[in-house]
């Protein structure tokens, strides 16, 4: 049984997902903010919180920093928005993103691969991380963090192209183990370069 | 730090920002600038001073000129006049006969326009409600009437001393002096007043603007989502509902996301926004699109979209699935487009030669372009159209 939370400011999709969620899924709590949020998740103690981007009083990455790297696993979830807010989400620590048109059964999918610990990458977040890496950014100072590797590029840019990770697995000749790992890699890359930049933010304003 | 005022302002908003800052009525502060100016000038300096020091107004803060209670008033009198004893001591002066004067008229105006605070304010706008807003509002601070006639008293009496007592210094005669004299003290009793209107009329003019942008969104809003609303109310095909709440929502994003730029067609990003919602319209399918980079419309990246277009409607009318996944990336040289679908899938060799589609919209047309058009597809497995073509801009 997978312990779910939900983060939703609009109570007709949270009770939707409640709904839809069948079996293997126990919902144990909801919020609408990101303060209802941050208050009661560490009391219903869930294995995987949906998160919606947006939320009435500031954004899912709020909650997902105010937590700490020691909470649940968080999967954000939103009507896809402008690139920068779900890349900030996914930066902060989100292990993935869907669109809210996602199929019942394809939202528990990803909500199982979240729970193992992998990376679930809809196509429009693969298309939203390629440009995040299109080279538009100017040149920071760690070349590793500022680039895909041609392997990770490959395996992103079918994604985008719709294809399931076991269809990319195929496609490149090797195992979803390694489709998974690579986008581990990308995830963490993400995150690497949010935590880099927010502490050369800091760093430039003296505040380290 | 002082800033200057944004709205607040006679020359350079100086006042504005000092009286905010202050927390005085910044007609106080220009008049203790007018008369410090009768000082040898001093008051000239130390605007030109402030100008340069101060910092640049935020546009941003709306001035609330705030509201100077008596006591605050007689404050900033009283330190006026000790400066002037100081100055006139340190022999910055133009003269008793110029200077006293018009600082009485000055007092006098001051007197008249220094708005009271709001409790004061709130005691007599009963009675004056029924005279126009502005006059009303000023008369009612403090004393009204009072405050009226001996302010206007004050402004006479310091006009009147001023020509009679430099009539023989003047020399050219009394008549000339006297009329511009007179024309300064109408200033001083009905200039704070004209002020305060043109800046009435500039308010209301921002709020009129403001009113105009939310219109436009209202507008814009009625026209699109909310007769999207009603024709889903109407929809009972399920399919048709998906279509609906589809295009709605492409075009509502595009419209808040600024993808509303020129929709002339300029663009790869416009013209696959178009023709995403064409197909979805038309063949009742959901097609996820997703873009990396954007380029200009070139010959090329049209004879693309166009083969485009016939791959997703070739998936929408074959596949049998009710979506398909559109992915278009510009790279520094090239541009390449997928259509992939999870639907039946096809073996070529099974398809009619007389069916030309494939065979000329998409191979022939690609290769005519100086690009390549491939279809791939498998029994069961679905089919991927993979599109590519030069830029010819690179």
């Amino acid at each position: 049984m997978i312990r779910v939370f939900v983060v939703e400011d609009h109570a007709l999709f949270a009770s939707g997902i409640r709904n839809e969620l069948g079996d293997g899924f126990a919902v144990v709590g909801d919020a609408a903010t990101v303060a209802d949020a941050v208050a009661r998740i560490p009391g219903a103690r869930p294995d995987v919180v949906l998160l919606d981007v947006h939320l009435p009083d500031g954004s899912g990455a709020d909650v997902i920093e105010a937590l700490g790297s020691d909470g649940p696993r968080f999967l954000a979830l939103s009507v896809s928005d402008a690139q920068e807010d779900v890349i900030a989400v996914v930066a902060a620590g989100a292990r993935g993103y869907v669109t809210k048109s996602i199929s019942p059964s394809g939202l528990a999918d990803s909500i199982r691969r979240v729970h193992a610990g992998d990376a679930v990458f809809s196509p429009r977040l693969a298309g939203f991380v390629l440009d995040a890496f299109a080279g538009r950014t100017p040149p920071r100072i760690d070349p590793e963090l500022d680039q895909l590797t041609s392997r990770e590029r490959d395996v992103l840019r079918l994604i985008a192209r719709g294809y399931t990770y076991k269809e990319v697995a195929r496609e490149l000749h090797i195992s979803v183990k390694t489709v998974e790992a690579h986008v581990s890699a990308v995830l963490r890359k993400l995150q690497l370069r949010n935590r880099y930049e927010l502490s050369r933010w800091a760093s430039d304003r003296r505040l380290v | 730090m002082v800033s200057r005022s944004a709205n607040d302002r006679v020359l350079t908003g100086v006042a504005g920002g000092l009286g905010e800052r202050v927390g005085v009525d910044p007609f106080v502060v220009r008049l203790a600038f007018v008369v410090f100016s009768l000082a040898g000038g001093v008051g000239v300096l130390a605007y030109v001073a402030a100008t340069l020091t101060f910092r640049a107004p935020d546009p941003d803060r709306l001035a609330t000129s705030p509201r100077t209670s008596t006591t605050q008033a007689l404050a900033v009198g009283l330190v006026v006049l000790g400066v002037m004893i100081m100055l006139r001591e340190a022999g910055l002066w133009f003269g008793d006969a110029v200077v006293w004067p018009t600082a009485v008229a000055v007092l006098g105006s001051a007197v008249m326009w220094t708005r009271g605070n709001d409790s004061e304010r709130a005691r007599w706008s009963r009675l004056w409600s029924r005279l126009p807003p502005d006059v009303g509002d000023t008369l009612s601070g403090s004393g009204g009437r009072v405050r009226a006639v001996a302010g206007g008293g004050l402004v006479v009496a310091g006009v009147i001393t001023f020509v009679s007592s430099n009539r023989p210094a003047a020399g050219v005669g009394g008549a000339p002096l006297a009329v511009a004299a007179s024309m300064l003290g109408l200033g001083v009793i009905g200039g704070p007043w004209i002020m305060r209107l043109a800046r009435q009329v500039a308010e209301e003019r921002r709020e009129r603007i403001r009113q105009e942008e939310r219109a436009e969104m209202a507008a814009h809003l009625h026209d699109s989502v909310l007769q999207t609303l009603a024709l889903i109310q109407r929809a009972d095909d399920v399919r048709d509902v998906m279509v609906l709440a589809r295009s709605q929502e492409r075009e509502l994003r595009s419209w808040l996301y600024g993808r509303r730029r020129a929709r002339d067609g300029k663009l790869l990003s416009a013209a696959i926004d178009d023709l995403a919602e064409d197909v979805e319209r038309t063949h009742r399918v959901r097609v996820d699109v997703v873009l990396v980079g954007d380029c200009a419309l070139s010959d090329r990246v049209r004879a693309l979209t166009d083969s485009l277009r016939e791959a997703m409607v070739n998936a929408a009318k074959h596949a049998g699935v009710p979506a398909l996944s559109v992915y278009i990336e510009v790279e520094p040289d090239a541009v390449t487009a997928f259509v992939r679908d999870h639907g039946v899938g096809f073996a070529r060799e099974r398809v009619s030669a007389d069916r030309r589609g494939i065979a000329d919209s998409i191979e022939g047309r690609m290769a005519r372009n100086g690009g390549a058009g491939v279809v791939v597809s498998e029994p069961g497995r679905g089919t991927e159209v993979r599109l590519r073509v030069a830029r010819e801009d690179a």
